[in-house]
């Protein structure tokens, strides 16, 4: 299954993410990229790397 | 049956097209052409870490060869579109045999306006790769740097000058000039800013010529002042890339006009995406162009979902969504802010570090908010702005979540 990754490092908090895709991806108090999962069944390939791609620093990334 | 898509500029609302197409499913040929023969790269980088030296050029790639190829996106770069016929589905590119499309999507962006007071060595702007190498290789000789115009990118660029220890100053006609975005209380906060991070500015005068060569500019302002400078960087705003579809016969009003669906208003088979893009907001009921890269990525989603579903065509309303970093201030804008627009402020950028600044039209529903060094207030808004939740309401939330004993920063 599809898998989610997240750079924590490269991540700054613009929360293009959490608009995107809600449900996978929140911030913390520091505003980094909190994942809430990371398996991605196939129906949600598309929304959930669209999301990711919003990414303005390519922090995120959806892998088979 | 098997289809083809031209995709006319490389930069990112380009690139993201093609992705977000594949994304989609589209089966059909798709063919990325850019007049830069540069891979596409992304731009935000160009007046921060790019400019500064703290990131390396292949880190601001947007697209490498072996990901087109997997992609199957075909890229044809270093030749600049000059023309399309429409009723034809031709484009016409330079030094290249026109390409035959069944749909065209314009994502030609924006170009820096030049400058108005000479184009000499010395004399830059921030648009390209290209302008920032010349720019940093200027800048790493020392000197001054005189900034022209305190927009985005001139504060970005002035903030990564103090990084380079150069001495900074911006220069802008307007006496607040964030007051163009913010209004002035809160626009008034930017130019502290800058002055405590010992750029010099001077706001409220204009600039009259500017004399010397590279090296030893003088800048003279209306009011008399002169400002020397080895380096200047003019950052006075972008023009769409749109003269080239002049001879098209498609509309072009400040960019190319689309309707609600990111179509050409008088071909359907032709979209736009991004800086270059003028389409009808059907929430704000108008006609905007938008300079900001959340937009040119939303856009060409959009636009990919519609070219891959003619039936079932999404109207583009986005919510505005832009950042600028500078000197130790993230600043992010959601929605619409200034204007007409009455704020509230929630903490306070001394004693805090922090704030936001929730702005509305009839002191009731939230119109847009901008957020610096506060990562949960900038998801609030974020979400706030796609509810129901009313400016009072968020306002509450916030000074909540506004630590109790502030300690003193600064």
């Amino acid at each position: 299954m599809p898998t989610v990754k997240a750079d924590l490092h490269a991540c700054q908090g613009y929360a293009n993410c959490v608009v995107g895709a809600t449900d996978y991806f929140d911030l913390d108090d520091d505003g980094i990229v909190v994942l809430l999962k990371t398996k991605v069944p196939e129906p949600e390939r598309s929304r959930v790397t669209e999301a990711a791609r919003s990414c303005p620093v390519s922090a995120l990334v959806v892998e088979d | 049956m098997n289809t083809t898509t031209v995709i006319v500029g490389s930069s990112i609302g380009g690139v993201r097209t093609a992705q977000s197409l594949r994304l989609e499913g589209y089966e059909g040929d798709i063919v990325i052409v850019g007049a830069e023969r540069a891979l596409p790269y992304d731009k935000p980088p160009l007046s921060k870490s790019i400019l500064s030296g703290n990131a390396e050029e292949s880190s601001i790639l947007l697209l490498t060869r072996e990901q087109a190829e997997e992609a199957k996106i075909q890229l044809l770069l270093g030749h600049a579109a000059t023309g399309i016929d429409v009723a034809g589905s031709l484009l016409y590119l330079q030094d290249h045999e026109p390409l035959n499309f069944d749909n065209l999507v314009i994502a030609t962006g924006a170009s820096a306006r030049p400058s108005p007071w000479g184009q000499r060595p010395g004399i830059h702007v921030l648009r390209s790769l290209d302008d920032c190498r010349k720019l940093r290789a200027d800048l790493l000789k020392g000197g001054g740097l005189a900034v022209i115009g305190a927009g985005f990118i001139g504060a970005e660029a002035a903030a990564t000058g103090r990084t380079l220890g150069l001495e900074v100053t911006v220069i802008d006609p307007l006496p607040i000039p964030m007051s163009r975005i913010f209004n002035a209380e809160i626009g008034q906060l930017f130019g502290e800013l800058h002055r405590n991070n010992g750029v010099t500015t001077i706001f409220g005068t204009g600039v009259e010529a500017i004399e010397g060569e590279q090296g030893s500019f003088s800048v003279r302002l209306t009011n008399g002042q002169t400002v020397q400078a080895a380096t200047v960087l003019v950052g006075i705003g972008a023009v769409p890339n749109d003269a080239w579809l002049d001879s098209s016969g498609l509309l072009v009003d400040n960019g190319v006009v689309l309707d609600e669906f990111c179509r050409a208003v008088d071909a359907p088979n032709v979209y736009g995406v991004g800086d270059v893009a003028r389409w009808r907001h059907q929430k704000h009921g108008a006609d905007i162009r938008i300079e900001h890269w959340t937009n040119a990525v939303e856009q060409a989603s959009c636009v990919a979902h519609n070219i891959t579903h003619p039936d079932s065509p999404r109207e583009y309303t986005p919510v505005e969504y832009v950042w600028s970093d500078q000197h130790d201030w993230k600043i992010q804008v959601v929605g619409r802010v200034g204007g007409n627009a009455d704020h509230v402020l929630i903490g306070d950028p001394e004693l805090h570090g922090k704030f936001a600044a929730l702005y509305t039209t009839d002191g009731v529903e939230l119109y847009g908010a901008a957020i610096v060094n506060w990562p949960k207030a900038l998801l609030a808004c974020r979400h706030g702005m796609g509810s129901e939740i009313g400016v009072q309401e968020l306002r509450d939330k916030l000074e909540l979540l506004l630590e109790p004993q502030p300690t003193a920063a600064l």
